[in-house]
């Protein structure tokens, strides 16, 4: 076996790992935490048989590795289970919320990891010059302040005040792409501020990184221009930590945008997620915590992989 | 056509330094240099580090690398004076009328593209040639400079090939868009000396059938004089001496150039083996850690007391390995260590502090091998401290002795490294290991990083110190001057194996085998028409088998 194959399946292998001892602690968590969920079933003036019933019905009595085991084959068949509270099968209300969490974060993608690569690029071009202390103050500015009142000062005056985007982000299957993106317009628009520095900064310091090799004077004295040389010869070099923090950006765009989705009322997991929190749905918990865990664990994976496959060393070993 | 390809006036260069705890200020690094470089002639620029001859040689391409800035006189590349040109001028005189071959090529090509992508680019870029064309100029290129396979290596990445080879890969880069001129930075430093021997002759056969001049940048003065039309002697950014290649080297005006011809002037008598070894290694075999072949093949090999053992050999031949297994940081499979006529712990966990103490080590990298934060003094004094528990006035007392020893003297006690010279830090590297006290001192390429005059200036020393402390080397190197110089006992290593053992004498004398032949015939001589008798010596015997 090539070592590249090797090395490849070995990481995808630990991810795989590394998931099934996630599953673990999410289950182990939500088993340890308070409270009972007959009880905030049934309300306060519930019966003690009736408590009993339910608690046989729901299974809780079983002992928890039959449980957990019960539970993660359900889950890796597609079967997560009903919600407690509203007795819907969770595999099927997430199923939507999830693909609208992930066109939001797949439009805030394509948006933002452009714009963030060529602001690196145009910020290593313009090192210590106007253009790089311009990008950098507003793009830390942006991360600095919290997404919330982005969005909100964003929705005022954007939605309010100019008009030109909806400020509430109902988006339903009946709509068209256009209908659709013009409604996330600024949930899109709020996402990109906030991963853009973390991914533009990045950009620039690996590139300028790469800027210090012996082969970039090699470029710059074959007569290329500056952006050839940034382009061609430093850029190449410094996939692997770009893909990495682009990645983790990804991982929190589909993760991390709770407090959006509440903000601009999008029918996302997050919302969901929230909502049965509070309600002490477990099943809901363990259920959202497993799919996030998933995407994250992905998602990095893959972040591995481009940096191993961008390895000339790796890629074509002597 | 003018007759001067490349007219050089009155150059300035400066830079702007960061002392620490200063101000940056500018300083100049080049003091006014002139010359001239008529077409398909070679002018050799040499010197010791310092001197600013790899900086005056990127002026030629309006390069300053890193804050270095070129503050006046004139460049003139055929006919123009390219420091007058703005930015797009410079680029188009870059890569297409000027190029460069830098010391490192494993550094200086793109570890991520494909040889043959970077060999084109500059010939592609500035439209001297369509790709098709420079692909198979770059092929034509590829066998003159007698690289394996020369039709499919350019399809390999940089890691795929040699040192070797991609220097010639380095050199055909830069011979690929036609050049008037090419920079060649001590191109061949960087590598062992059988291998700079075969590439010297592809550079030199390359600039002969191309017709193309060349600065050829070095500091080995028996290098440039195999290649050069004109030699440039530069030192702290002065011209010492500027004549023909013969002249220079048959007959330096200067006493600079002189002490620079006549370096390693050092003779020492070889000592004949007199009591039991100070070390025996017997037997070892070793091998790294999840690797599956030996690096050391049943090594065998003695060092008397107050006797120099230089174990030369090229990169990859197991000399630094063997260090390693005898100070313990890599125990043997095989085979054992016998130190003062006791048997050594293979491993280092297992020595006493007495062992530690007798089997002292000095490195290639001085300034690596100090702590930046301790005086002079704090370093010298700790083994003194550690081993003998001296303290106070005793301790104050043997550190003066150990910095007259060192030549550097008292005034030094309270300096930081940083503010001492390559060779005043291996000095003080040298003191701190003989404040142990110790039987026998391994030196790992102590010369290696120095400038031949400096290296020379350690040497001394290190044979003076052995008379007084009779103390033993075992003295690692690449360099056969080095253990002319100083060696009473010889190893020479080839893949693991010692190739050749004995006294200096003996070792040095033919009948040669294959390999220390070519080891020794490979080290250039301050000769002119050396390389091409060496070649051709070896032409007429492979001819003969």
């Amino acid at each position: 076996m090539s070592p590249i194959v090797k090395l490849l399946a070995q990481r995808i292998a630990l991810s795989l790992l590394l998931l099934l001892l996630i599953s673990i602690v999410i289950f182990a968590g939500t088993i340890v935490l308070p409270g009972d969920v007959a009880q905030s079933i049934l309300g306060q003036s519930a019966t003690p048989e009736a408590l009993a019933n339910l608690r046989a019905e729901l299974g809780v009595n079983d002992p928890p590795v039959e449980r957990y085991i019960a539970w993660l084959f359900g889950a890796m068949q597609g079967d997560l289970g009903t919600a407690l509270t509203s007795g819907q099968d969770i595999a099927q209300a997430l199923s939507s919320r999830f693909w609208n969490t992930l066109f939001l974060a797949f439009w805030a993608a394509v948006v933002a990891v452009p714009l963030a690569i060529f602001l690196g690029l145009l910020a290593v071009r313009f090192k210590d010059r106007w253009p790089d202390k311009t990008i950098s103050a507003v793009t830390l500015a942006s991360i600095s302040i919290p997404e919330f009142l982005i969005g909100y000062v964003l929705m005022y005056f954007i939605a309010v005040q100019l008009r030109w985007f909806p400020s509430v982000a109902m988006v339903n299957d009946n709509m068209s792409l256009f209908e659709k993106l013009n409604a996330i317009a600024l949930p899109i628009a709020v996402l990109t501020l906030v991963v853009l520095a973390h991914m533009m900064r990045m950009t620039r310091a690996a590139i300028l990184n790469v800027m210090q090799s012996a082969y970039i004077e090699t470029a710059e004295l074959k007569g290329l221009n500056a952006f050839q040389v940034i382009y061609r010869h430093a850029f190449p070099n410094a996939i692997a930590p770009i893909v990495n923090v682009v990645m983790l950006n990804l991982a929190y765009l589909v993760v991390g945008v709770v407090v959006i989705e509440v903000v601009f009322v999008y029918p996302g997991m997050g919302q969901y997620l929230v909502d049965h929190v509070s309600k002490r749905d477990v099943p809901v918990v363990q259920a959202c915590g497993l799919i996030f865990a998933a995407v994250y664990i992905g998602l990095n994976m893959i972040a591995d992989i481009v940096a191993i496959l961008s390895n000339p060393r790796l890629r074509h070993p002597k | 056509m003018s007759d001067t390809l490349l007219k050089v006036r009155d150059l300035k260069i400066g830079a702007t330094i960061y002392p620490p705890g200063e101000r940056p200020r500018d300083i100049e690094i080049v003091h006014g240099v002139s010359f001239d470089l008529a077409p398909g002639k070679v002018l050799g620029l040499i010197g010791e580090s310092g001197a600013g001859k790899s900086t005056i040689g990127l002026a030629s391409m309006a390069y300053g690398r890193g804050g270095v800035k070129i503050t006046g006189g004139e460049v003139w590349v055929n006919g123009r004076d390219i420091l007058k040109g703005n930015h797009k001028d410079i680029r188009k005189l870059r890569g297409a009328e000027v190029t460069y071959v830098s010391q490192s090529a494993a550094a200086s090509f793109n570890p991520a593209k494909k040889i043959m992508d970077q060999v084109v680019e500059a010939a592609v870029e500035q439209k001297k040639f369509s790709r098709k064309e420079a692909e198979a100029r770059a092929r034509t290129l590829f066998a003159k400079l007698g690289l394996p396979d020369p039709d499919n290596i350019g399809e390999r990445y940089p890691h795929q090939v040699s040192g070797g080879q991609l220097q010639r890969c380095m050199t055909a880069l830069a011979l690929c868009p036609e050049p008037d001129l090419v920079v060649f930075d001590e191109p061949t430093t960087a590598l062992d000396v059988t291998t700079q021997i075969d590439v010297l002759m592809a550079i030199k056969e390359a600039i002969r059938d191309t017709g193309v001049a060349a600065l050829y940048i070095t500091h080995d003065l028996a290098v440039v004089a195999q290649v050069s039309d004109d030699i440039m002697v530069l030192k702290m950014g002065n011209t010492v001496e500027y004549g023909h290649v013969d002249q220079i080297i048959n007959n330096p005006q200067e006493e600079y150039t002189k002490a620079l011809v006549s370096v390693r002037s050092i003779e020492h008598e070889e000592k004949a083996p007199t009591e039991e070894p100070v070390l025996s290694v017997r037997n070892i075999t070793a091998r790294y850690k999840g690797t599956q072949f030996d690096v050391l093949h049943n090594v065998n090999v003695d060092l008397y007391p107050g006797q120099t053992l230089a174990v030369v050999g090229e990169s990859g031949s197991g000399k630094s390995t063997l260090a390693r297994v005898i100070t313990g940081l890599l125990p043997p499979r095989e085979g054992e260590i016998e130190f003062a006529g006791r048997k050594l712990s293979p491993d280092l966990k297992g020595r006493t502090r007495e062992d530690l103490r007798e089997l002292q080590m000095i490195y290639q990298m001085a300034d690596v091998a100090m702590n930046p934060r301790q005086t002079v003094g704090t370093i010298i004094g700790r083994p003194l401290e550690f081993y003998f528990g001296m303290r106070g006035a005793e301790k104050k007392k043997r550190i003066i002795e150990l910095l007259d020893e060192i030549e550097l003297g008292e005034k030094f006690i309270d300096r930081y490294p940083a503010e001492l010279s390559g060779g005043q830090k291996q000095r003080v590297c040298i003191a701190r290991s003989l404040a142990a006290k110790p039987k026998m001192i391994i030196c790992d390429e102590v010369t290696s990083a120095l400038d031949p005059l400096v290296a020379d200036g350690i040497l001394k020393l290190l044979l003076d110190l052995q008379k007084i402390e009779d103390v033993a080397y075992l003295f690692i190197t690449h360099d056969l001057a080095t253990v002319r110089a100083i060696s009473d006992n010889i190893a020479v290593m080839y893949q693991g194996k010692v190739q050749r053992y004995g006294g200096k004498s003996k070792v040095l004398s033919p009948p040669f085998d294959d390999y220390t032949d070519l080891l020794l015939s490979s080290v250039p001589e301050m000769k002119l028409g050396w390389l091409e008798e060496v070649i051709a010596h070896r032409k007429m015997e492979s001819a003969g088998n």
